[in-house]
Order: C-alpha cells, then structure tokens, then sequence
C-alpha cells in the first residue's frame, strides 16, 4: 500500500516536540494514579507506553489527549498549554482513538469515516467537496474503500479497528494518539493493523500508542515509554531500554531478552514456571527463580 | 492497493453558497412524505365531528380561506385539539429521539425516565387532595404548570441521581425506571385514599386526552415547543459525533458534556410541555423515534423524522379513539394499544440477537 500524506506536516514542526506532559498529577475521584510525571512525545516517531495493568499507561494517554484534566501539571501541545486551547483546535491537531470505541448499529464505514471530518465543519458548513476527497483518502490508505457500503458492526474485529484508524486520519491530523489498538484482535490481526500504523507513522506523523503485548510493542515503536506505579520507569529506543533487569523490575517477568531472528529489535521470551528446559535459562534467572 | 481501483460510496454534498451539507435523498423523502401524512390526517381530524366538514374545505379553510361556518367550526372548536395534538406528538418524538440517542438506548424514552411519572403524581395530587394550598396551587398557575414542573422537577431528579462523573446509558435508565416506580406508587396510593369523584378526573388526566383543549392552552405550549425545537436545531451539529461514544466525540472536538447537558434539558423540558397539554400519553416517545429510524434506515433516530412519526401517532390515534370505536375513549388508550406490541416486538428482537 501506498502510504499517502493527507495533511502536510507544518514545516520546521518536525524538529521540535510537538506534545509534552510537565509535572501532571492525575486521579480519579481522589485517588492518584500519576504523581508528578514529565514526558515528551519525540516528533515523526512512533511512541509506545507499555507497563503492567493498572500502572497508568491509559491514564498517561488519556492526560495526554485532554479526556483527563491534570490536578497539576500541564499538557503542552505545540508551546500551549491544552487546557487553555479550544476544544475544537486541539481536534484539528491531536486524533484520537480511544479503547475499543463501538459504532450505532447500521451504521455505514463511510459514514463513520466521514465522521472524523467533524472538526473542520461548522453548522453551515456541514460537508464540502475537500472532506468527501479526504475521507475517500483515509478510505483507500486504510484499505477499507470495498467496505464503503457495509454497516460497521458486520465486519470482523481486524477490519473494524482499520476503519476507526481510518476515522481519526481522516480528521487530518499528523499527530494520532491510539489507546490499544489491538484489543481483542487475534495475532494475525494485530500486525495487520500494526502494519497500518507503522505506514502512518512512515507518511510523517507522530503516532503514540498504548499496547498490552511487550513484544509488538518492541517490534513497531522507536520509543518506549516503561512505566511502573504511576511513574516512568525508562524510556528510549526499544534496543536500549528492553532488558533482562528492566522487565523483572517493571513487571515481575522473568524473560530473557534475545536478538529477534527476523527483525531488527529485541526480542521477549517469558520464562514462567513449567515446559522450561533449565539448562538455557540463564544462571541469573535460575537464582531468582530458586530464591 | 493492487491494481483494481474502487471509488468508495462517500455520501454525495450539496451546497448553496455557504451552505453545504451532506445529501440524503431517502431521509429527505421519507420525512417529506411524513410530513404529507401528518398534514392529511391532521386535517381529516379537524373534518371528523358532529358537524362533518370535508377535506377540501377543511383544507381551504386552513390556508385563509372558506366559508364563515366552517371558519367558526375549524378554527375557534376544533382547531386547538388538533393543534395540540400535532404539537404534543412532535414534542413527544423530538424528546424521544433526544434521550434514546444521549443514552444509545432505545428503552430510554421520557416515560422510563420518570418525566412522565413525576408530572402525573404531581397533577393527581393537586388534584385528589382537597387543601386550601393545592386548590390555591392549581387556581394561580394551572394543572397544566403543575404537570409542567412534576416532569421538570423528576427528570432532573434523575438525571443528578444518574450523574457520576458523566452519564452513563445504562445507569440514567436504571435509576429513572426506580424513580418512575416511586411516583407511580405515590400516584397510586394518592388514588386509592382519594374521593371518588375526585379519582375520576385524575384518571381521566392520567391515561392522557386531548378532550376539551383551549387556544390559551395550546398557545402557550406552541412557542415552549417552537423555542425548544429552535435551541435542539442549533445544537443538533455538535450532537452528530456523540453517537459514537463520548471519547470518539472529545477526540473530535466536541464538549460533549456540555451538549448533551443542554439536550437531555431540552428533552426533559420538551417531554414536559406535550404532557401538561396532553396528560401522560404513553408510548408515543419511546415508539415514534424507533419507528422513524426504521422507516428512514437511519441507525440513530432521526430527529425531524422522529417529531412527524410522533404527531402522526398522536393525531391518528385521537382520530381512532373518535371515529373507529362505539366509545370515545381517551388517546393514550390507543397509543398504548399501538405502542405496547411494538414494545414487545422490539423486545423480542433484541432477545433474539
């Protein structure tokens, strides 16, 4: 598939950063989930926050994209702070695909695509040659144009999860942050979509993303953000930061870390407790095991 | 892709100078020809009594015309039962279609969501209990007002209740089907201790009717509703993103919060007004925006097509209660009659699922 820019990148925004979190602290309801946390989003790359559950990736995601407002801190987005940003501006710049969203019965791809349109329209405005030329884009990029026509709860969960990415790309923004992507999709179907990803990411924009599964997380980002108890336990390229150690203290995983065979990145192997032959298990490990 | 190149259906734009919006030709249809029928069957009613007068004349009279009789008849007997009629149903439907979409439910209608309930305890306690307070009550602002504020005052009950870091669908319906049974228990008991005389009128109010309307009535339930509609119409633009779930609808920059606070308002209040001019008229809301989706192939109600199917309910079915039977009954018992079965055909349906 051709990877094709819908929106060009603003010149000279390619640099800088374009989103970053300074001092937040997030809670619900009292309860604090994130304490003091500071991060930048590198820009043109694709950014994966991984941790074990609970730890706040979502929440951090969520911070980020203004569905949770800091109790401190603020979000900076492009020098400004978001809270202080229209909610219509931030939604021209930012996308954003929350966890497993679900469509209205009936209906159609098309029409949810068209959906992503909504920040640029107004009242009057309502639908302008340029969103049918974009949306028919995002369409194609996404490789559901043949699915146009059919009511999105009818198709499988693979092409469902493409056409809800194709939804946020057709609201043209550079910068699309997606909140596990992958849920519920089997391992087939979790390249495939990764895949998708990987070809925006390679079209120019920054794409930051929540994922459960450690290794396609090493597999299809540059950056790791690990994070442990509502802090940032490391983050870096996926060749600097996956190790042995940072697994055992990040998520209790015994793992030994190994060249992936046929990718560029490292690669995870569980070690758990049976159908394990000690003799390749790394002494290290053995100890911590037997003590 | 590979070589085969699909022209995907995007839906075709119209635009008038500034204007564009999407095309829809069977929506637009669908709703036109709704529009036609309630017109039709809202001047058969007006045709239909001890004086018959034809369609024709019905017709010529509406738009200015015909003669003095008929002008007397039309115009100052009939005309405020039908118009109430017609603006109840749009009222009912509107507000249905307003909370079956906020909640993405369609069991949420006005009636689970205690609106009907509250104003009906309200109107039968003023009405049963004979005090110097509630006789003062109903003499200076009206039954109608009374009913009025029961329904404002329940659904906003509900909807605080419900509130728990935002709204969710399911927790709105639960907690309005508890307050509904609460007001209909104290309804209830309000009839059962009541006189007897009294306990008529209340019934009488209770199954709902258009019998015996006023042009004051009805004027003033006329602009409550065409200000009402005018502030959903506005708004209606940043409420299209919301049926995809409140995060889909932040991440295109909607303040959903805010828009739908502003609609289930609309909704309580429009629900309000059809059920101090009509009695609680039951099944219209939840039963004419589900019929609209279905006739328009819409996959959330259609809000105009949604106020048409309600009127032509509501007329239609004034119209039978008049015509069809040896007796004249009350309309709400045939939007029950209506709206019951198809309740259960809805039910049935999602069972199946």
């Amino acid at each position: 598939m051709s990877a094709e820019r819908i929106t060009e990148i603003e010149s000279g925004a390619q640099g800088s950063p374009r989103l970053a979190a300074q001092g937040v602290s997030v809670g619900y309801g009292g309860r604090s989930v994130i304490e003091d946390l500071d991060v930048t989003i590198p820009p043109g790359v694709i950014t994966t926050i991984i941790g074990p559950n609970g730890c706040g990736k979502s929440t951090l995601l969520r911070t980020l994209t203004r569905l949770l407002k800091p109790a401190k801190g603020a979000v900076v987005l492009d020098g400004e702070d978001i809270a202080g940003l229209r909610t219509r501006e931030v939604a021209k710049k930012l996308g954003l695909l929350p966890q497993a969203p679900v469509a209205p019965e009936g209906l159609t791809v098309a029409d949810l695509v068209a959906k992503g349109r909504h920040p640029h329209q107004s009242w009057l405005r309502q639908w302008s040659s340029d969103d049918a030329g974009v949306v028919e884009r995002a369409l194609a990029m996404t490789g559901v144009s043949e699915l146009a026509d059919r009511p999105v709860d009818s198709l499988s969960g693979g092409q469902r999860q493409r056409v809800w990415i194709s939804m946020a790309l057709a609201q043209g923004t550079d910068l699309l942050l997606l909140d596990e992507p992958t849920t519920y999709l089997d391992l087939a179907h979790a390249i495939d979509v990764l895949d998708l990803v990987d070809d925006l990411h390679e079209s120019g924009r920054t794409v930051v993303m929540v994922l459960h599964d450690l290794n396609l997380a090493t597999r299809y980002s540059d950056n790791l953000i690990v994070m442990r108890a509502g802090s940032i336990l490391a983050q870096g390229h996926p060749r600097d930061v996956i190790t042995a150690e940072l697994l055992d203290e990040a998520f209790g995983l015994r793992a030994m870390v190994i060249d992936d065979p046929v990718g560029d990145r490292p690669l995870i192997v569980p070690i758990g407790r049976t159908h394990v032959r000690l003799e390749q298990v790394p002494r290290r490990n053995v100890q911590v095991r037997l003590g | 892709m590979s070589g085969t190149d699909v022209k995907p259906s995007v839906a075709p734009g119209v635009r008038l100078g500034q204007v564009s919006f999407v095309w829809r030709p069977w929506l637009v249809c669908v709703t036109l020809l709704l529009a036609a029928a309630t017109f039709l069957v809202f001047c058969l009613s007006i045709g239909v009594g001890d004086f018959p007068i034809g369609l024709s004349r019905v017709i010529a009279t509406i738009l200015g015309g015909g003669e003095r009789v008929d002008k007397f008849v039309i115009m100052d007997l009939r005309m405020p039962r039908a118009l109430a009629g017609l603006i109840v149903g749009i009222a009912l439907g509107v507000s249905g279609a307003l909370t079956q979409s906020i909640a993405r439910n369609p069991l949420a209608s006005p009636d689970i969501l205690g609106i009907t309930g509250g104003a009906g305890a309200v109107s039968v306690f003023l009405v049963t209990v004979s005090g110097g307070t509630a006789a003062a009550v109903v003499s200076a602002v009206g039954l109608s007002a009374a009913a009025l504020a029961g329904g404002l005052g329940t659904g906003l009950l509900v909807y605080f209740l419900a509130w728990r870091r935002g709204i969710d669908g399911f927790r709105l319906i639960l907690i309005g089907i508890s307050v509904s049974a609460m007001m209909e228990a104290i309804t209830t008991w309000l009839l059962v201790t009541a006189d007897i005389k009294d306990v008529a009128r209340a019934q009488a109010w209770l199954v709902g009717s258009l019998e015996g309307r006023s042009w004051s009535e009805v004027r003033v339930a006329l602009w409550c509703t065409l200000v009402l509609l005018a502030v959903v119409f506005c708004v209606a633009f940043q409420f299209k993103p919301m049926h995809l779930g409140d995060e889909v609808a932040a991440g295109l920059g909607v303040r959903y919060a805010m828009v739908r606070a502003v609609l289930l308002l609309c909704a309580v209040l429009l629900a309000a007004v059809g059920v101090s001019a009509a009695g609680p008229v039951p099944f219209v809301a939840l039963v004419a925006p589900q019929v609209a989706m279905r006739l328009a192939r819409c996959p959330t109600p259609p809000m105009v097509a949604s106020g048409m199917v309600g009127a032509l309910l509501l007329i239609g079915a004034d119209l039978i209660a008049r015509t069809a039977l040896p007796i004249t009954l009350p309309v709400g018992v045939v939007t029950a009659a209506i709206g019951g079965p198809f309740l259960v055909h809805l039910l049935v349906r999602a069972n199946l699922r």
